[in-house]
């Protein structure tokens, strides 16, 4: 069974003066997907994400999401389009508590503009109060409601890494990307990660592009998993083909004559 | 004291308090600093002037009604202020906070030199038409448009960028574009308090709005407290009142002034109010705060001491 790819990068190449952070990189990510992005320090993977989110421009290459091209396009245009993230090194609004956090990235559910929040007029109301509602639920399902008055950058590290999900969310992505989710997390709370990030993926219908060093995670929630290596795309598959591909072992483990070497 | 002084000190504070209601928007909540709204007061004094300064004064002014003033002087400074920002807003924190200086500086000498206006000896004969409760209802009307702009979803997403651009940038927030309103809307309100000033005075010179005004405007922003409506509103009357105070001091006014602010800033290093609300709802939702980061210690530390003994 293949689904049709709602995400499509082909080619991709970005340089940064001579050095080369992303090869000619080619992968897709199916339509209700959860695929890994894997690869020693360096490898280009953040980079890749920024390239898919606009922050950075490709110096060559296609990247299309449900078959138009992004490139171009600036970050917020790309958020509106269903594509969200989350950050290697957390961004949450730090000084904003938890429940204002999701309550602002809720904005693009209402569309009342400037004069009707001024004068307070109906259409204002009834939104604002949709947009209330709308973040209580998220937060609730996502088991931060008993935090809402926190401030986000009084919350314990996994639980901000668990609010950026939650206001990621909050924009309706058809695609969610997830910059290392489980750095800093302990065994017990990247398995709670784990069983997240499957489940998010079922209850609000979306695909899921994850860069992970923590093995353990990759291998059990990903589908798909694709390697890099210096910016190069080394290997892809499920994780058993991975975990058994010469290539992969190498970049990790260095080759028989380095380790003797060593 | 009579009242007569005691009422000019505070129409003097409610003037300067509509340009820091503004700076509010953009420092406090869009996180943008400026050293050049003296200048959007300028345009507005300016214009205001021209619009209602009667046609047989030298210079010569229109002789509108006060209220086509009003209006003109803050639509005047919100146009310049599009233009600056199409400029300047591209540009990252500390380089935009240069470039604002150079601009209030840039409309000083303008206006220093454009006869038609009076050049450097200035224009008399503005009429009085700043009365108290004028600027009093100003002030009103100023306080509820921010209050309701800061609690809607634009003012959240002036908030976020102020807080993480990057981040609001990928929560699908026109970053650019909130910065250029925020800057508008602070430059309109500057303009229309620009307006007051001349009306009040009843004399502009281009002297009046020199880099001195804009640094005291953004100091009575901090000093109120960044992201604080009511910190805004406060630090304009003390900060506006306090050189009067001092009076007593004679020649050493300005060092207690000084010292004044340096003294609150030290012991209040977020300002005032520090980001905080003088509103029930306001108060309702720092103490919520507060229980909030109570109960999450406790909750924490009891997790803890369970790991502990198993």
């Amino acid at each position: 069974m293949t689904a049709s790819p709602i995400l499509h990068i082909k080619d991709l190449t970005k340089r940064f003066g001579g050095l080369i952070a992303v090869d000619n990189v080619s992968f897709d990510v199916p339509e209700g997907g959860i695929i890994g992005l894997i690869g020693p320090n360096g490898a280009g993977k953040t980079t890749i994400f920024n390239l898919i989110t606009g922050i950075y421009k490709p110096t060559s290459g296609s990247i299309e999401f449900k078959n138009n091209s992004l490139l171009g396009l600036e970050p917020f245009r790309i958020a509106e389009k269903g594509i969200t993230r989350t950050f290697q090194n957390i961004r949450l609004f730090k000084n904003l508590s938890v429940f204002d956090n999701v309550l602002t990235a809720c904005h693009r559910n209402a569309n009342y503009n400037f004069a009707e929040a001024i004068f307070r007029l109906p259409r204002f109301r009834t939104q604002e109060k949709e947009l209330m509602e709308k973040t209580e639920q998220l937060l609730d399902i996502m088991g931060l409601l008993c935090y809402k008055d926190l401030i986000a950058n009084n919350l314990p590290y996994g639980l901000q890494r668990r609010l950026e999900i939650v206001r990621a969310l909050a924009l309706n992505p058809i695609l969610l990307l997830l910059d290392e989710p489980a750095a800093g997390m302990n065994p017990d709370e990247t398995e709670q990660l784990m069983g997240l990030i499957a489940r998010i993926r079922d209850d609000f219908k979306l695909s899921v592009l994850v860069i992970e060093h923590h093995m353990d995670l990759v291998m059990g929630v990903c589908e798909n998993i694709v390697v890099l290596n210096f910016g190069e795309k080394i290997a892809e598959g499920n994780a058993d083909e991975i975990s058994k591909n010469p290539l992969v072992i190498e970049a990790y483990l260095g080759t028989p004559e380095e380790a003797a070497n060593a | 004291m009579d009242w007569t002084y005691i009422q000019g000190i505070l129409m003097l504070a409610g003037i300067n308090m509509i340009t820091v209601l503004g700076l509010s928007l953009l420092t406090g909540f869009t996180g943008l600093f400026s050293f050049g709204h003296a200048g959007f007061m300028a345009i507005g004094a300016y214009i205001g002037t021209w619009i209602s300064a009667s046609p047989a004064s030298t210079p010569a002014g229109l002789g509108w009604p006060f209220i086509f003033s009003i209006f003109g002087g803050g639509i005047a400074a919100g146009l310049v202020s599009y233009l600056i920002g199409r400029i300047t807003l591209k540009l990252k924190g500390d380089y935009f906070c240069i470039a604002t200086l150079g601009f209030g500086e840039a409309i000083r000498l303008i206006f220093n030199n454009v006869n038609r206006f009076g050049g450097a000896r200035g224009w008399p004969g503005v009429p009085g038409k700043s009365t108290f409760l004028a600027i009093l209802i100003a002030d009103v009307i100023a306080v509820l448009v921010l209050a309701n702009i800061v609690n809607s979803k634009h003012g959240r997403n002036m908030i976020a960028v102020r807080e993480e651009e990057l981040a609001a940038q990928t929560a699908g927030i026109d970053v650019f574009r909130y910065k250029m309103i925020s800057l508008v809307i602070s430059a309109i309100y500057a303009g229309v308090a620009g307006v007051f000033l001349a009306h009040y005075m009843t004399f502009i010179q281009p002297k009046m709005f020199s880099l001195t005004k804009s640094t005291e405007l953004t100091i009575i922003v901090i000093f109120g407290g960044l992201g604080s409506i009511s910190g805004s509103v406060l630090g304009a009357l003390v900060l506006t009142a306090l050189p009067e105070i001092l009076r007593a001091f004679e020649i050493w006014r300005l060092v207690f002034y000084g010292a004044a602010v340096i003294l609150i800033m030290v012991s209040r290093p977020k300002g005032l109010m520090g980001g905080m609300e003088l509103t029930p709802s306001g108060i309702r939702k720092a103490m919520a705060e507060r229980n909030a980061l109570r109960e999450a210690k406790a909750k924490l530390l009891a997790e803890a001491q369970e790991g502990e003994e198993q």
